[in-house]
């Protein structure tokens, strides 16, 4: 295999799936349902294209826990695409590869620096790894109701205060397109000896555009995790994991092996693969369609009044470094409407289905597949929903960034004794579980934080606008855990 | 030699024309776009592969979503044509002298073009100095406009394709605001028969309902359209179809149409029983 064959022209796992297509294989192996025939249902609803490839690790297909041919090239060639020095393919969503990235970097008690506004994938890694969070408030913009990112005075701050910390968490950008200063970020770190790690879950269109936000690895940071299937048309739950030059591409394979699937799905793996083709060869040119039409979109928005289709006028220079103009986020306060009422309005009345809508903010995710007509549909119906539903916006509640106290570590207070509680009754208590709205996922509390008044009336006021709660064992999200005896 | 063109009215179902030639055909950005030329029904625009019109049977479809509307209100002036590029519904519009202004809203340009060259019947109206023809989305024109027009008339293509955005809400509600107080909106609402498009006609039929006050629908056969069974909307916020209609003033005009006339506009909101459950299906909730 010469250089010839390592090219972003070709795509390793796909072109071994079509020669296994074609050899005829009699299959006395898994999947038992035998490319469809066990289950005609199945085939029939997914196709069989799709059954025909639905097979486990071979000879000719490699293997994903230790991948030594078309695999290991796939990985090498999405690592070159993207200005890396290895990359991993992964099969359990980013949620895995912010977790890969926590759990290589450190370890029990160790400390890591990150903005409260993370996913709550990253929090769990810290209930897996038992590290200590070092928590950076991340800016709010109080009129928009979101949290912007990290000052890069206060990281540093952090970094100087906790010069034991072993990395850095970034978001690379927020859900609603925001971006702290990864650069400097990345050299602060270095220069404090910790490692950057990027959560480019709605990153991955900065590696493919000139016009947008500068990605994780083009700065130099040690890993970042890259949500394919998000902005990059892979299949859902496929992800990359990236690793700069100075990671131990050995022990991340050993920590990924921890918790991966030993039977990694080929659909998703050559999703990926198809995936880093066209990326490849035709982002530029996609990103180009996508950012025109996002920002034709919010021009649309913006000149019905009413709505703030918020974008790069937000860009400070620090809290707000840059912004991702391919995210399309729109302010629903100045018509009276929380962002979850005109989100679920959108769905039930108009069967448009955004991405998320919090209690200020309706995002709609633009990418690679989408219409010119179908951007029509939703600022038409955003007009029509002006017009119907428009309320007095005095009424309605602002996010404020609440800060965490925090008791203790996510790992201890998961596993701690815990009991019970009516929520009401749980001011004061240290929360044993999370509460989050989903999406977008961001822990309003984690396990080990004080729970306050203004938490639960945050979350009161959000379940009463139709947000969905999520965290708790009692799914009905009456009762919370806590921790039974803190000594505080 | 035989040619034939084969519609796929469903999976299960085809219909088929004997053709002469073929006049035209293009990729345009939004569909593919062809005319044929046939023994029985004569020149034929096709979109995606569904027939939209041909030229012994357009009659039918033209004057009835144009003059019940018309008869309706006679004082209509200002009008709005969304899709129709294919120039037949403004041909019947411009019957009417009082009619001051059609703003025609199309997408695609190679339909109006097409259509001028190849099938003058319906399109040699098109530069008729009363017709403005814009080229854009419908759904785009109409949400900037406000209690602009007496008329609108939407004349789409089926809810798969590049129409989509004119059978949803968002379209109706936007287009009861670009109505004035007494306006009406009249659509093509598909057939009630197959499956798939009645279930469309029910969305439709459902969104329109909860845009307007008054919201009925009305039927005639097409011998080109899935089943021959079609069906139209009429919306208003004021005037009804049927009731309190002067018919004799219609009369009166003086108006030559080969399928529409007063009884017939009466009749026609006379629907099969199973057409009506399909209706009131979606009205009740
Ligand atoms: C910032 C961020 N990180 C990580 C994830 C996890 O990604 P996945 O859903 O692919 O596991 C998400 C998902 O929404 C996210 O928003």
């Amino acid at each position: 295999m010469g250089i010839e064959y390592l090219n972003q022209e070709r795509a390793p796992i796909l072109e071994a799936l079509e020669k296994m297509k074609a050899a005829r294989l009699v299959p006395f192996d898994v999947p038992g349902h035998k490319r469809g025939r066990g289950n005609h249902e199945l085939a029939e609803f997914l196709g069989q294209n799709c059954l025909d490839v639905d097979v486990n690790s071979m000879k000719m297909l490699d293997n994903l826990c230790h991948p030594v041919s078309v695999i290991r090239d796939a990985e090498k060639l999405a690592a070159q695409a993207f200005g890396a020095a290895n990359s991993f393919f992964m099969v359990g969503g980013t949620t895995s590869s912010v977790q890969a990235m926590i759990l290589s970097t450190v370890k029990p008690h160790e400390k890591i620096i990150l903005p409260r506004n993370v996913h709550r994938s990253a929090i769990n890694a810290l209930i897996l790894c038992g590290a200590t969070p070092v928590y950076v408030n991340p800016q709010v913009d109080e009129n928009l109701g979101i949290s912007l990112g990290m000052k890069t005075s206060e990281v540093i701050d952090a970094m100087n205060k906790n010069p034991d910390a072993r990395a850095v968490l970034v978001n690379n950008p927020t859900y609603y397109g925001i971006c702290s200063d990864i650069e400097n970020l990345t050299a602060a770190a270095h220069s404090h000896g910790m490692k950057l790690l990027a959560d480019e879950a709605h990153g991955t269109q900065f590696y493919f555009s000139s016009k947008l936000p500068k990605s994780a690895m083009s700065v130099g940071a040690d890993m970042a995790a890259v949500s394919v299937h998000k902005s990059g048309g892979s299949l859902t739950q496929s992800s990359l994991l990236l690793t700069g030059e100075n990671i131990n591409t050995g022990y991340v394979h050993q920590i990924i092996n921890l918790t991966q699937s030993t039977s990694a799905s080929y659909l998703l793996m050559s999703s990926l693969d198809i995936s880093r083709r066209n990326l490849a060869l035709h982002g530029e040119e996609i990103f180009s369609g996508v950012i025109e039409l996002t920002e034709y979109a919010r021009n649309e928005i913006n000149s019905l009044g009413g709505y703030y289709a918020y974008g790069k006028e937000l860009i400070d220079g620090d809290a707000v470094f840059d912004f991702d103009t391919t995210k399309l986020s729109i302010c629903t306060l100045p018509i009276g409407l929380a962002g979850i009422e005109v989100y679920d309005i959108l769905r039930d009345e108009y069967d448009i289905q955004l991405e998320l809508g919090d209690i200020a903010n309706v995002l709609a995710y633009i990418s690679i597949g989408d219409r010119k007509k179908d951007i029509e549909r939703l600022v038409s119906a955003l007009a029509d929903i002006k017009r119907n539903y428009r309320k007095d916006p005095s009424r309605l509640l602002k996010m404020e960034y609440i800060d965490p106290i925090v008791d203790a570590t996510p790992k201890e207070a998961f596993y701690a004794q815990k009991k019970s509680l009516p929520l009401e009754e749980t001011v004061g208590e240290t929360a044993a579980e999370f509460l989050m709205c989903y999406p977008p996922g961001i822990p309003v509390l984690a396990p080990g934080e004080r729970v306050t008044k203004e938490i639960l009336d945050y979350i009161r006021y959000a379940k009463k606008k139709g947000c969905q709660i999520t965290g708790p064992e009692d799914m009905t999200i009456n009762r919370l855990q806590v921790i039974r005896d803190i000594g505080k | 030699m035989e040619l034939w063109f084969t519609e796929q009215h469903t999976p299960n179902v085809r219909f088929s024309i004997k053709v002469d030639k073929q006049l035209f055909s293009e990729n345009s950005e939004f569909q593919r776009v062809d005319i044929f030329d046939s023994a029985e029904f004569g020149r034929f625009l096709v979109l995606d592969g569904r027939i939209m019109l041909t030229e012994k049977d357009e009659f039918i479809y033209h004057e009835m979503i144009t003059h019940v509307a018309m008869c309706v209100n006679p004082a209509i002036k200002k009008v709005l044509l969304v899709g129709g590029g294919d120039g037949g519904t403004a041909r019947e519009l411009l019957k009417y002298d009082t009619i001051e202004k059609i703003d025609l809203v199309e997408i695609d340009a190679v339909v109006v073009e097409a259509c001028k060259k190849f099938i003058p019947q319906t399109a040699g109206c098109l530069d008729n100095p009363r017709v403005n023809i814009f080229i854009e989305d419908g759904l785009k024109f109409i949400r900037r406009v406000e209690n602009e027009y007496d008329l609108i008339i939407v004349d789409s293509t089926d809810p798969f394709g590049p129409g989509e955005g004119l059978f949803t809400k968002e379209f109706y509600g936007n287009c009861s605001h670009a109505l004035k107080a007494d306006g009406i909106m009249v659509n093509q609402h598909e057939n009630p028969y197959y499956q798939k498009d009645a279930v469309a006609m029910q969305r439709a039929h459902k969104r329109i309902v909860n845009s307007f006050l008054i919201s009925r629908v009305y039927q005639c056969h097409i011998p080109t359209y899935p089943s021959g069974h079609w069906l139209f909307g009429f919306a208003s916020k004021k005037l009804h179809p049927v009731e309190g209609v002067d018919f004799r003033r219609w009369k009166n005009l003086n108006l030559q149409t080969k399928y529409y006339n007063t009884k017939l506009h009466r009749g026609a909101f006379y629907l099969p029983s199973y057409v009506e459950k399909l209706l009131r299906e979606v009205e009740e909730n």
